[in-house]
């Protein structure tokens, strides 16, 4: 009866979502660590050929979450970490449509196997800061407690929403299962893909005019540790994890070297899905969103209860920018060398025309 | 005259900044020429104060000492130019090797004294005020361009704010409005402290001016962190203007964390009911709203001070209000003023009326933290507020009996 593995840390782990980057570095990492017992990693799809290495310490089945059911009861699992998310429209994936069916129908799905599943005693759920919603009397900073005041246009924004909802569910009706949920600030990190490491890299950036939001990031590192932590040790409720500090996008943008050119907000929408359509960039309305009014949230809970800090969000942003500093259009040194050739020029000059007065 | 014996009796048992009216006129309080004098024999990196009158003479003086060492200075720069690249220390340039500055011994002060953080070198000499500007300047752009700065999670950028926006606001407040500030030693020198105001003018330029002369005038140089309505927030371009010099949006979460990293706070309770009230009921108080601000500074045990800001209501006189235009634009109102909208752009020029702050002695509340939620305490602390405000404002008005005065 009594579970497998150490105190806290549980035997059995299934791993949602192995196929895709975050999931590959969790099922691994959670696979190297001795206290677990067994990690098995669960996926539609068959994993990239770069993830595949990485995944060698991990039971690897195909599955439906539909039919993970019976997985969950035939093998015992202790824990389930749920992180089969698609944070933006795939249009060779079948766009919009198949994104919500994976992430409202699948945590659904899941969240139901759970509910059957007797000896399971954790539930880790990678959410998002877009829990927060968009809006101009959005306090500055948002806690755990804060309830979105308007519910987001963008569709990985309500997805988001959806899937909080459905936890909650689960919690009240399975009150002895420790439900973990993280809202995870965009992920950045020398080799973190995603659609914000994407826009960052391109020389020139779409910026909204006239709004200069104020961003936060989770280095990838961190957020493995995060989730990591989540499994080994027990954390219920609900977290946000992101860098503590601020960088506003105009001042992330010239950190990373990089020209900001602002576009009406007006016109944004149909830029972007023309730029979606040509395959340039895949925003939507989260990103145009998040590039109007920001989003800062408070990681003082998280600080506590895990004990863990994660780097800044300074920190993290500059540990992008060492690995992509090839479409670097002007450097610090450049300015600085730019700085000191202008003020070497007008002392010249006015050492001249003192001279002839 | 009255009003000037008045203020020096009970009210205030600390001495008051600035003499009493009758002693000196008013534009002498001003501080322009004060500040001049005491900036002008020491003239320290951030001297923003720079008239034109004063530094005539000496540039003058330093003219013929320059034309002087014009010649070594010259060898120097073509001797040493690898020393000029070792200006931006933080960046991690060749910031240490400067030989050819040192040995050539003109510049002793001018290196570490004018531009510590990471300004250049060659100061040609110490006194050189225009090289350390342009050298300070070239400086700041430098950090703009490279994102070298801090930013507040709230968005409040001390950089900018410093270098652009209150340079610009103090020449509003200063040479504009001719403000005369007392009081300042109300505000807590460290530590939270709530300032609550009344609102005017049809353009809220007071909340910017007290902002600024609160920041120059306080002996700590505080910063006071506005709160706004979310129609701010809402506007491009404006809403970022406003986040960055410190402000954000008006609610309680946001007043009571900032208050909890013991910020000064500033507030106007009368929000657009004081802002967009017209001519004809200047200097009457509006209602204070739900009393949102005293729970905030009870809930977190902070000090209120009220202050009073006569002259805004004179430099945009709301004479009427045109609603159904208000409503197609969305907006709280819409002002015809004798300028505006007659003149156009040039109706956007604010009237030079005479202004007048004065902070009052503080309410402490840290002995009511727990009677934040109780509406009486909450109602009987805001009258108390606005009680005050109103009082100093008619005493104000009586030092001030011409609008337009000097």
């Amino acid at each position: 009866m009594t579970p497998g593995g150490t105190p806290g840390a549980p035997g059995v782990v299934v791993v949602t979502g192995v196929g895709r980057y975050l999931g590959a570095h969790v099922a691994a990492r959670l696979a190297a660590d001795p206290r677990i017992e067994r990690v098995i990693g669960v996926d539609p799809a068959a994993p990239n050929p770069e993830l595949a290495d990485l995944l060698a310490g991990v039971e690897r089945i195909r599955l439906d979450l539909d039919s993970l059911g019976g997985l969950l009861v035939d093998l015992d699992v202790d824990a389930v970490v749920h992180l089969a998310l698609v944070s933006a429209p795939d249009p060779q994936q079948g766009g919009r449509a198949a994104m919500k069916e994976q992430n409202v129908i699948g945590t659904m799905q899941l969240l139901a196997a759970c509910q059957r599943a007797p000896r399971l005693r954790k539930l880790v759920v990678r959410s998002s800061t877009a829990a927060y919603g968009v809006s101009f009397r959005d306090p500055a900073v948002f806690t755990e407690e804060t309830e979105p005041r308007e519910v987001p246009r963008g569709g990985f924004g309500r997805d988001i929403l959806d899937i909080e909802g459905y936890v909650r569910g689960f919690r009240r009706r399975r009150p002895g299962v420790t439900a973990t949920v993280l809202r995870f600030a965009p992920f950045i990190g020398s080799t973190a893909d995603t659609t914000l490491t994407r826009y960052f890299s391109q020389p020139v950036v779409p910026t909204v005019f006239g709004r200069d939001p104020r961003l936060q990031f989770v280095h990838f590192d961190d957020a493995l540790e995060v989730l990591h932590r989540s499994v080994a040790e027990d954390h219920p409720g609900t977290y946000n994890v992101a860098g503590p500090g601020v960088l506003s996008l105009s001042q992330a943008i010239r950190r990373a070297g990089r020209v900001a050119v602002p576009v009406l907000e007006p016109g944004l929408a149909g830029v972007a899905s023309v730029a979606r359509n040509l395959g340039i960039g895949r925003y939507g309305l989260d990103q145009v969103d998040l590039f109007v009014h920001g989003r800062v949230v408070d990681t003082t809970r998280l600080e506590r209860e895990y004990g863990f800090t994660p780097r800044s969000t300074a920190a993290a942003f500059d540990d992008f920018i060492r690995a992509h500093h090839g479409g670097v259009v002007v450097t610090r040194d450049q300015l600085a060398v730019a700085e000191q050739l202008v003020l070497e020029g007008i002392r010249q000059v006015r050492a001249a025309v003192r001279e002839r007065s | 005259m009255s009003g000037a014996e008045e203020r020096g009796e009970a009210r205030y048992d600390v001495p008051l900044a600035v003499p009493a009216p009758d002693a000196e006129p008013a534009r002498r309080n001003g501080h322009r020429r004060a500040t001049m004098a005491a900036a002008a024999p020491a003239p320290d990196a951030d001297g923003a104060d720079v008239a034109g009158d004063e530094v005539a003479p000496r540039k003058a003086v330093a003219k013929k000492a320059i034309a002087k060492k014009a010649v070594a200075k010259k060898a120097v720069a073509k001797k040493a130019p690898g020393g000029t690249t070792g200006a931006p220390g933080d960046t991690g340039g060749p910031a240490a090797g400067r030989p050819g500055d040192r040995t050539a011994g003109e510049r002793p002060d001018g290196v570490t004294g004018a531009a510590a953080p990471p300004g250049p070198a060659v100061a040609d000499r110490p006194g050189d005020h225009w090289d350390r500007k342009v050298a300070k300047g070239l400086a700041f752009l430098r950090r703009r361009l490279s994102g070298d700065y801090e930013v507040d999670e709230f968005g409040f950028d001390p950089d900018l704010t410093d270098a652009v926006f209150h340079p610009l606001v103090r020449l509003l407040y200063r040479d504009w409005f001719r403000t005369e500030v007392t009081g300042v030693e109300h505000v807590p020198e460290a530590g939270p402290g709530l300032v609550v105001g009344n609102h005017s003018g049809t353009v809220a330029l007071d909340a910017l001016v007290l902002a600024t002369a609160l920041h120059d005038r306080h002996p700590a140089h505080r910063y006071l962190r506005l709160l706004g309505a979310d129609l701010v927030f809402r506007m491009p371009v404006v809403s970022e203007i406003a986040r960055k010099t410190g402000g954000t949006v008006a609610c309680n979460p946001d007043a009571e964390r900032l208050l909890g990293n013991g910020e000064l706070v500033g507030v106007f309770p009368e929000g657009f009911k004081g802002v967009g009230k017209l001519y004809a009921d200047r200097y009457k108080l509006q209602r204070f709203g739900r009393g949102g601000f005293v729970s905030a500074a009870l809930r977190t045990g902070t000090p209120i001070v009220p202050v009073a800001i006569v002259g805004g209501e004179e430099i945009y006189p709301m004479l009427a209000d045109i609603k159904p235009l208000a409503r197609l634009l969305k907006l709280p109102y819409f002002p015809v003023t004798p300028t505006f909208p007659w003149l156009g752009p040039l109706g956007m020029v604010p009237l030079p009326s005479k202004w007048l702050i004065e902070f009052c002695p503080p309410i402490p509340t840290a002995h009511l933290r727990d009677s934040a939620d109780d509406p009486l305490v909450v109602f009987n602390l805001a009258d108390q507020v606005r009680e005050t405000i109103q009082q100093t404002l008619h005493k104000l008005l009586e030092r001030r009996p011409d609008p337009f005065g000097p």
